[in-house]
This record gives C-alpha cells, structure tokens and sequence, in this order.
C-alpha cells in the first residue's frame, strides 16, 4: 500500500465513525481526542475500522501512534510493511 | 378510544416537529411500537406508543411542529366500535394557536399538504423557495402569515447554530433543577489500578471489536451500587419521591460541537460487562446520528456523566429532573495515593455525587459513592 492509500484509508475510517468530521478540514498534526473532539468510544470504534478495512490490529499500548494523520499513517505504513 | 398525543421527552422539552408517520390508519399497534418520528432539540426521536390497539385515525400531518399534549393518533381499543367518518374537510388539526391575531384572509379548505397558510404567504414562499411546512403559522389555527414566511427567511438567513436549541433546552432543565432541587454534593478519590491492570490484560487479548472501555466498567459499579441504595435512584414528582425498583442508567453523551444528552440504558443493574459495554456502544452511536427512542429520554433514574480520559478531574454535576441523584466522573490520572501502606504512584478517579436533599442526605450519598469503589476494586465479577 502506498502513503497515499493509507491516508485515504485512515481519512475514510475517521469520517465513518465521526460522520460530522470532514476529510478536507483534517489537518496532518490534528490530534484525535484534543482538535477533533473523539472520545475514547470513537478512538476503539477507530481502531475496529481500521482493523477491518486494512487487518492490522492496534494493541491498546499503541493508541497514540495513531493519534494524528502523520503519526498514523508512519505507523500503519510500517505495520503493513511489516 | 384513546388519544395518542406530543409526548414530553423531559423537563425541557415543549414542542416536537412530525417528521414520520410509521404507521397509518387500520394498522395495529402494541405496547412499545415504534409508531412516529419526532424533531426535537435533542434530534430526531423514535416515538413510541404506549396502548393497544388499531389506528383509528392520524391526527397530524408531517411538518407539524405541535406542542407537548397535543394529539398526535386516535387509537382504538380492542372490542372498540369504529367511530363514525369525520366530515371530510375537518381533519386538519392544527396547534391550539397562542392567542388570537390579526386574521389574514384564510383559505377555508385546506390547501396542498395540508398546510394553512395565506395567499400572500405560499407566493413569497414559493418565491424564495421557502418549503411552507418548515415555516411556523402564528395565524389562526397555527396558520401560516405572510410575515412568519419573512421571519423564517431571516432566521434562515442568520444561519442560526444548529445546536442553539439543544443549548436553550438545557439552560431551561438545568435551571429547573437549581431552582427547585436542593442539592448537596460528595467527593471521593478511588483506587483505579486494579480495575485499569485486569482491562488491559483483558484487552490485549481481545480484537478492537470486542474490547472494553474503563467507562462500562463505571456504569456497572454505578448502576450496581444505585440498585443496593433506593434513595438515589428514582423520579421526584408532585407526590414525592418515587423509588425505582430498576436501574435505567442514563448515560450524559456529549455531541461534537457542543451539547449533551443523556438517554438511558434499561435495567443497568442487571447487565454483565460485555453487554453494559454493547449498550454503551450502541446508545452512544444513535445519540450522535440521531435515532434515539423517546422512552429512553424519559425512563432514566440516575444520571452517570464522565469527563473521558483526556478532561478533568472533578466535575460537581447538576441533577436531570425528575431524577434525583448525578454522579460524576473525572478524568483518570495517576496519584500518589496510600497502597497497603506505603506510598505509590496508582491510576485514581474522583467519582463525585450530586444528590437531592429532599430524598437523601449525606450519610446515604456516601454509602453509594463507596458501594461504587467497592465495585472498581473487583473487575472480575461476573
């Protein structure tokens, strides 16, 4: 998978548990819980996307690698890769 | 026969707009039957009923926003005979309108959709592509007047924040509550380690879709510990206080962007962990989307109200009438606190209660804040 698709899959998985987000507005060091707004629900419901759409599975201890755009898809590029 | 009629959704709620019939006339309905669609300040509300019977006859027409009271259905019972047809042309039935105004020359029938509205009025709205049934009547009847289509034009025009009326709805219940309910409050500084260690063992066993959140594992302390202490789980009325003989935990979720609401979860007490946690789940979600049933506005006996991981730590709440008992809880942290005698670093919340001095007083309060810290230092029960 490319950056590019990563990001479009973490922009997808993010608006699908947080409908009233849009993509546009997200900014590459937005934080999940402190820009965005998402509470711990919406952080799991997140990572369940995610776990789905590209089968990696986030143990807990590695929420905040996820916590920004940037981070996220450093993190998911390596965990594919891998 | 009976009336089916605007139900109130809560001390602050004094009028909902149909936006859905789910059923229509002939069709039967049984006691907890999805049956309307209601806008409200809290989003679109599922309403249920709460007879048997047949749809005799819907009395209100999509688009209509009506007061709190007003009737919705005419329901007939079993064994009931059909009541004859109504003269045709009469069954519109609009708001009971405010007081009488100026009266505007009022089409003696009812027009397309079943709206009343002037001449005058359905041109301007036509005009400006106004849709009439967005547009609320302040003429006879509830009818629509050329200047209420101009004042919907302004609003509109002022691109109002959406969540103003979810705001005005919460001013006017929280402003109930300090007004009439004598509130007293405790705090209390809980041991979390024991809860946070066996999550996150359980956790790291567990795929993203079965995992649990610290926030089941509170409702479940809070909702087990209301069921042992009576005077702080229940409604408040004109007779009294009113024990609840279950625990219907409402669950303050807040929106994106401001605003809160608070339905409940049915029989909390009675849930295990995996299930508080698929109702939470699931409660959450419809919050957010807007598909919330009325009976869960309504059923609530204790309010839980947590301020997420990243808040902070105490929060002293306001109690949602008619209930008479909030109980708050601040983000974790670790603390310094007393562990078998020797100082160490732990993971700690302060759990807070607000409580209705009519009902109870302080010596019971605690009870239950420590009925709850006795439940988050055995994570394991079933």
């Amino acid at each position: 998978m490319t950056e590019d698709e990563i990001r479009a899959a973490y922009l997808t998985a993010l608006t699908s548990v947080a409908p009233d987000i849009e993509a546009e507005a997200i900014g590459p060091d937005d934080h999940l819980q402190e820009d965005l707004e998402l509470d711990s629900m919406d952080v799991l419901n997140l990572v369940a996307v995610l776990h789905k759409a590209l089968g990696v599975d986030i143990p807990e201890r590695d929420y905040p690698q996820i916590a920004t755009l940037s981070l996220a898809v450093g993190y998911l590029g390596r965990r594919l890769a891998g | 026969m009976g009336l089916f009629t605007m139900p109130s959704l809560g001390a602050d709620m004094e009028a909902g707009t149909l936006t859905e019939w789910l059923v229509g006339p002939g069709d039967r309905v049984r006691r907890g039957d999805i049956v309307a669609v209601v806008e409200t300040q809290k989003g679109a509300i599922e309403i249920e009923i709460f007879e048997e019977g047949t749809v005799e006859r819907l009395e209100a027409e999509i688009g209509q926003t009506l007061p709190v009271g007003a009737p919705l259905a005419r329901i007939r019972g079993a064994g009931e005979a059909t009541e004859p047809e109504a003269a045709p042309g009469t069954e519109v039935v609009a708001p009971e309108p405010a007081a009488p105004e100026t009266p505007e020359p009022q089409p003696q029938r009812p027009a397309a959709r079943g709206l009343a509205a002037s001449p005058a009025a359905r041109v301007l709205a036509a005009e400006r592509g106004i849709a009439l049934a967005t547009v609320t009547g302040t003429g006879p009847g509830g009818a629509i007047l050329l200047a209420d289509v101009e004042r919907a034009q302004a609003v509109a025009q002022e691109a109002p924040d959406p969540r103003a009326g979810m705001r005005k709805a919460i001013a006017s219940a929280m402003a109930k509550s300090k007004r009439e309910i004598p509130h007293y409050y405790l705090a209390h500084r809980i041991d979390l380690q024991a809860s946070t260690d066996w999550l996150s063992a359980q956790n790291a066993a567990r795929p993203p879709e079965d995992r649990l959140l610290m926030g089941a594992l509170i409702a479940r302390a809070v909702a087990r510990a209301a069921a042992l202490v009576p005077a702080v789980n229940g409604h408040y009325g004109e007779e009294g206080f009113r024990p609840a003989a279950a625990v219907h935990l409402g669950l303050a979720v807040a929106l994106r962007g401001g605003g809160l609401i608070a339905p409940a979860i049915r029989d909390a007490h009675l849930l295990k962990l995996d299930a508080m946690m698929a109702a939470m789940r699931d409660l959450v979600a419809r919050a957010r989307s807007g598909r919330l049933r009325s009976s869960e506005l309504t059923e609530g006996t204790i309010t839980l109200s947590s301020l997420g991981e990243t808040g902070v730590e105490v929060m002293a709440g306001i109690i949602y009438p008619p209930q008479v008992a909030l109980v708050g809880f601040g983000a974790p942290r670790p603390k310094p606190m007393v562990h078998e005698g020797v100082v160490t670093i732990r993971q700690s919340v302060t759990a807070t209660l607000a409580a209705d001095h009519r009902v109870s007083d302080g010596r019971i309060g605690a009870r239950f804040l420590l009925e709850i810290d006795r439940h988050l230092q055995h994570p394991e029960e079933p």
